[in-house]
């Protein structure tokens, strides 16, 4: 090269406009997407060359909003399974109690292959830690998988029945447990939009929960039985429903990751799946196949699509630092503001 | 629900130690992340260059456990006013008095509202008839905090992750099974899962060293003493003593992040001295311990167990009345 690239003007070839001063611009980045309009206007905030704060979760979406699914599904099966086994619905104890064992396996499965270490599966329960909802977790998971497992068997071999009674009944204990701890599993968390959403999420999950149970037991039980699922999933619908309502206006700004993108889509799907599955399910779930068929499947993909769009939007709120710092101004901001703390 | 925090230093405890990293007088020099690197075997993790900044290494993770934050800001930088002749200053006496007399004020000063006619101008100035306005660099060297109430100890479910007797928080590598629940409970975003290892992984504070009585890596090869190394109790003191004298020397900026025990996670045994809004350098403005609502989750989570339980019992009801 004979000539020098570097001018009076500048570097040759290199790309203006590296002038952008850190901060204030990086925040203010307008968000495009189907003229969505952010709930809350968009505040001015500093960042690290819009880098996020947080580290965002490593989990797999298919393994943990899987396991969080699944964990939901398995638990109020339980306590379908319990009442059916109680009020002598035969079909719907078993088709409950299947799913309880199925689910609660599927989801262990998943709770290992996301390990990074999943052969060190057994540290979890090298101690007792109440501080941490996972070890808790595998705690309740480690008493109430084996007590689905006996549940069932008892059920399908027809032996040892006040065994299988008793437990279909400690199953039908911490299946609530199992369904609603996932919640806190989330919430206990730095990440914006699951940790400013723990009042409400345990009851969205319990509700997600009983809808999905509901659907398996439309699915699977005949007609006849059917009743107290239809019943089911409507209780669930609403509960679930309701406080995911609750919660987006509770929360503010970190309920906006719920509403946009991939996670949006889902949680909107998860509505409507759920919305309609109860309608078809309290409508005809006792008169058609069909019917109680097509509303137990579109219940069990609502309560899924539901996991995972809160998976998604926790995600997405830790990989935007908008999330974590305006919240956090504003906290910051108001205890300023406290008469008696002002300092100026 | 947390942690009992740093066990109080008594016959069986050394005191609590912990760094602080005074950001007004780094100079970027990085010395910290490749001591830190070589010392820790940290591995490599890509020769990146972001084209942001001179800053490639972008935030702490499993690879970056100290980790040098460069920002430009249009702010004027105290004693490098343009049009001042130098000619009669012997420059190695004035550098003795940096950062001490109100003539030198450091970087980041910005000129006192008494300042005497000719005084050096606070506001930004333009130097150029382009209207170029004078620039600042910040420079601060990150690392984990070693919170007194650590979210990423609190919800280890293994009890991989513990507290040492020098009140630090550290990885055990031959107990975590990578479940990674460490990573987004960390209000600060430190902790990070190496992928091909799985394992999480983050700053010891040099456990190693410091059980032989040396001081870490980073502090030990920084050149200008930004990251300072003892007992928390004296390092509080002399940060304390520290923004007194940037105070008085002009720089109003300065602030301390981290120190205040009584914060969102007790305090942080890794703690700063910055120029500006801990935002700017990437840091959350007002970190909370997740766990200190975890007692408050586990109530909810039992009261919509408990409706779960009431729901299902009433969708059976109207069969065992007839």
């Amino acid at each position: 090269m004979s000539e020098s690239d570097v001018t009076p003007a500048g570097v040759r070839g290199a790309r203006p406009g590296r002038e952008a001063v850190t901060g204030r611009a990086a925040g203010r980045r307008r968000r495009g997407g189907r003229g969505e309009r952010p709930v809350v206007p968009e505040a001015e905030f500093s960042t690290y060359y819009g880098m996020p704060v947080l580290n965002p979760p490593r989990w797999e979406a298919l393994d943990i909003a899987g396991y969080l699914y699944l964990g939901g599904l398995a638990g109020a099966s339980s306590l379908l399974a319990a009442g059916a086994h109680r009020t002598a619905r035969r079909r719907l104890a078993l088709a409950a109690k299947s799913s309880a064992t199925g689910a609660v396996s599927l989801s262990l499965v998943a709770l290992i292959h996301d390990l990074g270490r999943p052969e060190r599966f057994l540290n979890m329960l090298r101690v007792f830690k109440p501080t941490s909802p996972m070890n808790v977790g595998s705690w309740l998971l480690a008493g109430y998988a084996p007590l689905t497992m006996a549940a069932l068997l008892s059920d399908v071999s027809g032996k040892y029945r006040p065994a299988g009674a008793a437990a279909t009944a400690g199953a039908a204990v911490l299946g609530p447990a199992v369904t609603t701890y996932t919640a806190v599993l989330l919430a206990d968390t730095a990440v914006p939009s699951w940790h400013d959403g723990y009042r409400q999420l345990p009851f969205v999950f319990a509700g997600s929960g009983a809808a999905a149970a509901a659907g398996v037991g439309l699915l699977a039980a005949p007609l006849a039985e059917t009743a107290p699922a239809c019943r089911l999933a409507a209780l669930g619908a609403a509960l679930e429903l309701g406080n995911t309502e609750l919660m987006k206006r509770r929360i503010g700004l970190t309920s906006e990751p719920l509403e946009q993108g991939r996670a949006g889509t889902l949680m909107r799907t998860s509505k409507a799946l759920t919305v309609g599955g109860t309608l078809l399910a309290v409508c005809a779930g006792r008169r058609s196949r069909v019917a109680a068929s097509v509303a137990g499947a579109a219940l069990l993909a609502g309560s899924a699509m539901l996991r995972f769009g809160v998976f998604r939007a926790g995600v997405a709120s830790a990989k935007h630092p908008k999330y974590t710092v305006v919240p956090q101004r504003a906290r910051l901001q108001k205890q300023q503001n406290k008469p008696g703390t002002a300092t100026s | 629900m947390t942690e009992q925090g740093p066990p109080q230093p008594g016959a069986d405890h050394p005191p609590r130690m912990g760094f602080f990293t005074d950001t007004s007088v780094c100079i970027g020099c990085k010395a910290c992340e490749v001591a830190c690197k070589e010392w820790n075997a940290v591995p490599a993790d890509g020769l990146e260059l972001t084209g942001m900044s001179y800053d490639n290494s972008r935030r702490l993770g499993s690879e970056t456990w100290r980790h040098v934050a460069f920002i430009e800001q249009r702010k004027p930088l105290g004693g490098q006013e343009p049009g001042v002749s130098h000619d009669d200053v012997d420059i190695f006496r004035a550098a003795s008095g940096l950062g001490v007399t109100i003539a030198s004020p450091g970087p980041g000063a910005t000129a006192p509202e008494d300042a005497l006619p000719g005084a050096p101008a606070g506001e930004t100035s333009p130097i150029a008839p382009d209207g170029r306005t004078e620039l600042r660099w910040l420079m601060s060297s990150d690392v984990c905090k070693h919170c007194t109430r650590a979210a990423c100890l609190d919800v280890c479910p293994t009890g991989s992750l513990f507290r040492t007797e020098f009140g630090t928080v550290v990885v055990q590598e031959d107990i975590c099974n990578g479940c990674g629940y460490c990573i987004p409970a960390c209000p600060y975003g430190v902790i990070d899962q190496r992928p091909d290892d799985g394992r999480a992984w983050k700053c010891t504070l040099c456990y190693d060293r410091l059980g032989v009585g040396a001081e870490p890596a980073c502090a030990k090869a920084c050149p200008t003493d930004s990251i300072q190394f003892g007992p928390l109790e004296e390092l509080r003191e002399r940060a304390a003593s520290r923004v007194a004298q940037l105070h008085g020397a002009g720089v109003l900026d300065a602030r301390l992040y981290g120190e205040d025990p009584q914060d969102g996670v007790g305090g942080d045994g890794a703690f700063f001295l910055l120029l500006d809004e801990p935002e700017v350098y990437g840091l959350p403005p007002d970190p909370v311990v997740t766990t200190r609502d975890l007692p408050s989750m586990w109530r909810y989570a039992a009261a919509a167990a408990v409706t779960l339980i009431a729901g299902v019992a009433v969708s059976f009801l109207e069969r065992s009345h007839r």
